[in-house]
């Protein structure tokens, strides 16, 4: 990667109670990106970003930004600004006094601050709101504010630790938009924290998915959500079918009682292994249907979700959920067919639905 | 059974306010004894005001309680952040230890300094008096500093920080003005403790030191004066402009209902 | 960490100093009596007679050091009947006083919280005005009021001298010219309740006040007549309050010295009265200590008893829901 702005090498944190919060993380972020630590509460996500915003001290690594080890560094001194979660806006200040809280810091030209303040303003879509006090705002003004109030420092790296948590889901969903456009427009690198993966999904470059205190994956939205490399992944990132399974040999898996050949090599012969389907990569025929497929059970539910029906079908135990635009009357029985490369096959984890079941914490949902 | 409830409350109010009435009354009864009506005078006014005894007391009370109240403010605000940053359980014990003196009756607390000095060898007189003063308010300033520190957004410090602000300028610029509402009543109700305090003066002054309360003590053992009519009249009259108009600029705020909070009374 | 250190260091110091030290003297205070040192008499090598103290020095003149020893002849001494009579009168004076101002102050709290006045919150504030006088003050205008040649006696006075009728009604009743109103248990309760009222009904008013209005409606929904759901649903709601009022009169009265010195006129002596006499003209500070440490022991069983009785009906509340 070109212009690394931002390099993680092997941070860990140990917290004084003796929890390790954080096991030794890598990562490297480029100028302009926009990467989402994604993660359920308590993996490490915000811990991590604490340290790279100067709140937390690593046991041990190092955090390079623009290639100088800045872990020594009080927050103050860093060129990093952080919305927080609850957005920390000053109560007793108003949104102009808010925003400009950096610049008077550093003792800048008021007037320049003001039309600056004006500019800030604008970018979040807040406009005319200079005078007003904090506590009139609603949740999603509040977040904007917070977001001018850290921009207007020019800050090579923004840290967003889930601001958008707070928001009901249509707000969200258009903080989410505006937040990518100002990512852009501004050109300044985000890292976003956040739990919902349809929202690092839809707003980053790239995704890191971490879980207590490692990160388990990392790539594009794109790659994170159709090559899922663990099952603790895919059933985070929303999969439904994850299915225990044996990779027979290269190119050939074996799971729902039938060989399937997919496209996956280098697991060995013989080796257990998990396999994500897609709910929408599954098709159904009717089992008296001359076309190939594999027999398989019978429809137990219907649900029509607009776009497409889901149906449950079960075999034994096995129950796979399906999308599909074609409706299958309930009690039918079925054959499916999957394309090879719709079949992802990753290595077994203790996150497996077999190894959880059998530890007794229940499947995945 | 309505006009039976307003006539109870009338009763009550009459209990509370008429001795300070007739009192009122009487500061202007041109007559030592209460006996009979001598006509409309301001002499114990006069009088009072001519007081040397009486006016340095007062001086004693207002400065007592001015010092008192904003070192204790100043102590008890740090102590309270210094309690909000400990650990849980030192923090209890800490905070049990800080309760101990609103437990204590005052006459304990009053004995229990005097034993201090008397040990520590320390002159009674102001400044044993003044140390006194700022030992019994400082629980109370804690007591109202906390709730705004719980209240307080857990990340504003550190939003000051990533904001360029230094751990010192974050303080000044930003937690101490959110908690300044909780320092301000802690600092009223320090000075209202110190100026109303007699029982721990009493115990914790000397060399000729007094304060209002402890002159009014020696008056009133001594017997009746109209002198002392005349300054209850006047505190009656400063207390009542300065609480009904205190009280009135709230209700006018928040309507009228709730806030009784807000309405203080020295203990 | 260092900087937290900082903070907590003169706030740890000055609670040390100011609080448990002074409450550690009068614990050490309160167990030990002074005795003289113990001493021979020997002559020195010249001749002339000295003393030998017990720690080994020889001074001349006779002995007048005393020693701090461990005791509790103190607390012997308050079973003894004169201080016990005392003690006895504290705690009756001052349950009086709690009892009589819960009486007269739980109605106050009760009907400012209904719908009979516009602006409770004002009323409330009315109430507690006086307290924001200094309490010597208070305390003097009811003496002004009932000495001897008081208020209240001048004017009974002038209306024996307008009214012969009320002259004689008094005359036959064996009443002299001067009633004596000051200078009895009656008027030292009479000063405390004066005094303590609005610590009775503050407390109370504010849980009243907070108790969900809805509880109320929905008693009375469910058939409770007014004074069922008053029984049912205000009262133990208001509990908390009235222990917290409770306390704030029970302790104050319980110590004061003040009230009973200014209305008793030193007729009436309490536990507080003998602690200032210890640390004043008697100045036995061993005993006044020891007194102190049993007054700080009631109220702390006291309020200790209090919690107990709150956190007992804790559950009670939730058993209710059924």
């Amino acid at each position: 990667m070109e212009n690394i702005i931002l390099s993680i090498r092997n941070v860990k944190v140990v917290f004084e109670d003796g929890f390790t919060a954080l096991g030794g993380v890598s990562l490297d972020i480029g100028q302009n990106e926009f990467v989402t630590l994604l993660g359920p509460s308590g993996c490490g996500k915000t811990t991590l970003l604490r340290c790279i915003g100067g709140f937390e001290k690593p046991t041990s690594g190092e955090i390079l930004y623009k290639g100088q080890d800045i872990i020594p560094l009080p927050p103050y001194k860093r060129n990093i600004n952080t919305v927080f979660q609850r957005y920390a806006l000053f109560p007793h200040l108003n949104v102009a006094q808010n925003v400009s809280f950096g610049p008077d810091l550093r003792h800048e030209d008021k007037k320049e601050t003001a039309k600056r303040v004006g500019e800030m303003l604008e970018l979040v879509g807040l406009k005319g709101f200079e005078k007003r006090r904090i506590s009139s705002l609603s949740g999603g003004q509040q977040q904007r504010v917070a977001i001018a109030r850290a921009l207007i420092n020019s800050p090579d790296l923004l840290l967003l630790d889930e601001p958008l948590g707070a928001l009901d889901l249509k707000l969200r969903r258009e903080m989410q938009l505006e937040l990518k456009r100002i990512q852009r427009e501004s050109g300044i690198t985000f890292i976003f924290v956040t739990h919902d993966q349809e929202e690092a999904l839809t707003m980053s470059d790239r995704v890191a998915v971490m879980r207590a205190g490692e990160i388990l994956q990392l790539g594009t939205p794109v790659d994170i959500y159709n090559e899922p490399e663990s099952a603790f992944v895919a059933d985070f990132i929303g999969a439904s079918n994850i299915l225990p399974s044996t990779m027979v040999r290269d190119k050939l898996v074996h799971f729902l009682g039938v060989d399937f050949p997919c496209v996956d090599t280098g697991f060995g012969e013989n080796a257990p292994v998990d396999v994500v389907l897609r709910p929408e990569d599954v098709k159904l025929k009717p089992e008296n249907d001359p076309a190939e497929g594999v027999p398989f059970g019978t429809v137990e539910s219907l649900l029509f979700k607009g776009v497409h029906y889901e149906m449950k079908v079960r075999s034994g135990n096995d129950v796979l959920l399906v999308h599909s635009t074609h409706a299958r009357p309930v009690g039918a029985r079925v054959k499916l067919t999957v394309a090879p490369e719709d079949i992802q096959v990753m290595r077994k984890s203790d996150f497996s639905p077999d190894v959880r079941a059998r530890k007794g914490e229940g499947g995945v949902q | 059974m309505k006009k039976l409830r307003k006539v109870y409350i009338g009763l009550i109010m009459a209990f509370l306010y008429a001795p300070i009435v007739l009192l009122i009354l009487y500061s202007f009864n041109d007559s030592k004894s209460r006996a009979n009506w001598g006509g409309f005078t301001l002499r114990w006014y006069k009088e009072l005001f001519s007081d040397a005894q009486i006016i340095s007391a007062l001086g004693t009370t207002l400065s007592i309680g001015f010092l008192a109240a904003v070192i204790s403010t100043i102590l008890g605000t740090f102590g309270a952040i210094a309690l909000y940053q400990m650990k849980r359980g030192p923090r209890q014990v800490m905070l049990s230890v800080v309760n101990l003196p609103m437990l204590n009756s005052e006459v304990v607390t009053g004995v229990s300094l005097m034993l201090l000095f008397a040990i520590a060898q320390i002159q009674m007189g102001y400044v044993t008096l003044l140390l006194a003063h700022i030992s019994f308010c400082v629980p109370y300033v804690v007591l109202s500093v906390m709730p705004k520190l719980r209240q307080l957004e857990p990340n504003l410090a550190e939003a000051a920080q990533d904001l360029g602000a230094t751990p010192r300028q974050g303080f000044f610029k930003v937690i101490l003005p959110d908690i300044m509402p909780g320092v301000f009543s802690g600092f009223l109700m320090a000075l209202t403790m110190s100026i109303d305090d007699f029982v721990v003066s009493f115990f914790t002054t000397g060399s000729g030191v007094s304060n209002l309360s402890i002159t009014i003590y020696t008056m009133a053992k001594r017997g009746i004066s109209p002198k002392i009519n005349a300054l209850s009249s006047l505190i009656f009259a400063a207390v009542f402009i300065l609480l009904v108009g205190l009280n009135l600029r709230d209700l006018k705020k928040t309507g009228g209902s709730k806030n009784i909070e807000k309405v203080k009374i020295p203990y | 960490m260092k900087r937290k250190g900082l903070m907590v260091l003169p706030f740890a110091l000055w609670a040390i100093i100011f609080i448990l030290v002074p409450l550690g003297l009068i614990a050490w205070y309160g167990i030990t009596v002074e005795e003289p040192v113990a001493y021979t008499e020997i002559t020195l090598e010249d001749g002339t007679p000295a003393f030998r103290l017990e720690d080994g020095t020889v001074q001349t003149q006779e002995p007048w050091q005393k020693k701090a020893v461990i005791s509790f002849q103190n607390f012997k001494r308050m079973v003894e009947p004169t201080y016990l009579r005392l003690l006895i009168r504290s705690l009756k004076i001052a349950l009086l006083t709690t009892l009589i101002c819960l009486i007269l102050g739980y109605p106050v709290a009760l009907i400012l919280t209904g719908k009979d006045f516009k602006h409770p919150t004002l009323w409330l504030m009315l109430i507690i005005l006086p307290m924001w006088m200094n309490f010597l003050l208070r305390t003097y205008s009811w003496m002004s009021i009932l000495e001897n040649s008081g208020i209240l006696n001048s004017w009974i006075t002038a209306l024996r001298n307008a009214v012969p009728a009320i002259d004689q009604w008094f005359t036959a009743r064996g009443v002299g010219n001067k009633i004596i109103f000051l200078y009895n248990e009656n008027a030292v309760i009479l000063g405390m309740v004066y005094n303590y009222l609005s610590f009775m009904i503050m407390p109370i008013y504010t849980v009243i006040e907070k108790i969900d209005k809805s509880l109320l409606e929905a008693a009375a929904d469910l058939g409770a007549s007014p004074s069922k759901s008053f029984i049912r649903v205000t009262l133990p709601y208001s509990l908390p309050g009235v222990l917290e009022g409770i306390t704030m009169v029970f302790v104050p009265a319980v110590t004061t010295f003040v009230i009973s010195q200014l209305m008793g006129g030193g007729k009436v002596p309490l536990i507080g009265d003998i602690i200032q006499n210890q640390f004043g003209k008697s100045s036995d500070w061993h005993f006044g200590s020891s007194l102190s440490l049993l007054v700080m022991v009631v109220v702390l069983a006291f309020m200790g008893g209090l919690q107990q009785i709150d956190k007992d009906e804790e559950p009670q509340k939730e058993v209710r829901i059924f």
